[in-house]
């Protein structure tokens, strides 16, 4: 695992940080350089709410290296309140509870870890809104 | 113990993960256990949880409280005593995730199961000093205990932070703490080790018991007061008994304790345990209403605090999540899952 790559993303991995056309205003995340609708550079730091919508999910059984601890889990496409969709993991939901349109929040949760020894990765997930929690006994 | 500058609660927040595990389940495993607890549950972290994720959500849920802005914290600080990273500060994560790096002081505290209320005394103190606006501490934990043992029936997982500043935006104030520390060895683990060692009843009369009746009878002693002076008392629950013969010996009635005891929903949260238990009798205190909040660390000590809550805090407390929402949540699993999300299965 490379802990330079992993400390670049902190931003976006714990906060959600993306970015905002100055000129445009569309929203973006990850952030960028430049914006692909009017090409404008001044693009500018923009921390997204965490609210947004799932689109689309699946179930994974077969999971890549540093992730097999997590199996089975809920990987999909949710759309952020501010428009960007992006492929995130679910968590705090079972797959037979979860469906399109179902509102959803930013949470932090470890992600992979390298080993017994190595660093640990937490990043966004997300999750049923809180005041939407409904499991009982 | 009080600041020179009057300190208050601004906001404060809890977490507790969504699984839970039956004791009934627990003694199904390990009957050479011996004689089972009353059937209760606790709170088992997911996969993707740990002491981290824990006091990052219950950061965010002070913030959101709080709604002050994270530069504004001078000071983020957590205990634990089940850190993910044996050399690496939690509390770095934390303040990076709610947004309060880089000018701020930030470190994670040990003392058992009471170094969150050790934080809380030093933000007090920070903040009445007047070195900083703001200071959120906490405590958190997914409590370690052998597979077969009794403290396995009580283990939980959860934790709480608290966000102190000035008192005239405070939903509660601070009125005076009191600490009593000794050399006393009831509870430990060794570095490297895995699990916790304790010792048996001496970790009751003289431990607990002691500890927790002298740092309150001195708070009683610096303010003047007594049991009855307070609506709720809050001590910490390793159990669900230990609070309440304490709170007895003190002079407080059963109601004013019960209610705040989480042990029989979410099991002993070590660190959390204390200061989650305060966070619901905030979720449910009324202007004027006095609360004691008493914790209590192996190793030995207790601190006490006494607050009165404010006119504040039905417009501030709105603004949270009550703890009820995550004490309510309820996924059940077996020994062979909870085993396996504690990580009591070696793979390799």
């Amino acid at each position: 695992m490379q802990i330079a790559r992993t400390w670049r993303q902190q931003a976006s991995n714990l906060r959600l940080s993306g970015t905002q056309c100055a000129s445009c205003h569309a929203h973006f995340f990850p952030g960028r350089i430049r914006c692909p609708h009017c090409a404008s550079t001044d693009m500018q730091p923009h921390a997204f709410s965490g609210q947004g919508e799932v689109l689309v999910t699946t179930v994974v059984h077969e999971a890549p290296r540093n992730f097999e601890e997590q199996v089975p889990y809920l990987a999909g496409l949710v759309r952020l309140a501010e428009g960007p969709v992006i492929a995130a993991l679910l968590t705090d939901v079972d797959p037979k509870d979860v469906a399109p349109g179902m509102p959803v929040e930013m949470v932090t949760r470890r992600i992979k870890s390298d080993g017994t020894s190595g660093p640990i990765v937490y990043a966004y997930k997300f999750a049923p809104l809180i005041s939407e929690l409904q499991d009982t006994p | 113990m009080k600041p020179d500058r009057q300190v208050g609660i601004i906001g404060y927040g809890g977490y507790i993960p969504r699984f839970r595990i039956d004791s009934s389940e627990i003694d199904r495993v390990w009957r050479s256990a011996g004689r089972p607890p009353a059937r209760f549950f606790k709170a088992v972290p997911g996969p993707d949880e740990d002491t981290t994720t824990i006091a990052i959500q219950a950061a965010r849920n002070a913030m959101r409280m709080a709604r002050i802005d994270p530069d504004e914290l001078r000071a983020v600080w957590f205990g634990t005593e089940s850190k993910p990273y044996a050399v690496k500060p939690t509390s770095t994560i934390v303040a990076d995730a709610i947004g309060a790096l880089p000018h701020a002081n930030a470190a994670d505290w040990e003392f058992a199961c009471k170094p969150g209320t050790e934080a809380m005394q030093a933000a007090i103190a920070m903040v009445g000093s007047g070195m900083a606006p703001y200071a959120l501490c906490g405590g958190a934990d997914t409590s370690q205990a052998r597979p077969g043992d009794v403290l396995e029936f009580f283990t939980g997982a959860g934790g709480a932070a608290y966000i102190l500043g000035p008192a005239d935006k405070g939903l509660a104030t601070v009125e005076a703490s009191n600490s009593y520390v000794t050399n006393t060895p009831d509870f430990f683990r060794r570095e490297g080790q895995a699990y916790p060692s304790h010792g048996q009843r001496f970790t009751g009369e003289p431990a607990y018991f002691h500890h927790i009746q002298s740092a309150v009878e001195q708070l009683f002693a610096e303010t003047g007061h007594t049991a009855a002076d307070y609506r709720f008392a809050v001590f910490h629950q390793p159990n669900y008994q230990f609070p309440l013969k304490v709170a007895a010996s003190l002079g407080f009635p059963k109601e004013s304790v019960a209610p705040f005891i989480l042990t029989h929903r979410i099991g002993n949260t070590y660190s959390g345990a204390a200061l989650l238990g305060f966070a619901k009798a905030l979720d449910e205190a009324e202007p004027g209403d006095r609360i004691l909040l008493a914790s209590y660390g192996s190793g030995a000590g207790s601190d006490a605090f006494s607050f009165v809550v404010t006119e504040g805090i039905a417009e501030i407390r709105q603004r949270g999540i009550p703890l009820e929402t995550y004490l309510s949540r309820h996924k059940p699993i077996d020994y062979a899952l909870y085993a396996r999300y504690r990580g009591k299965l070696r793979l390799t």
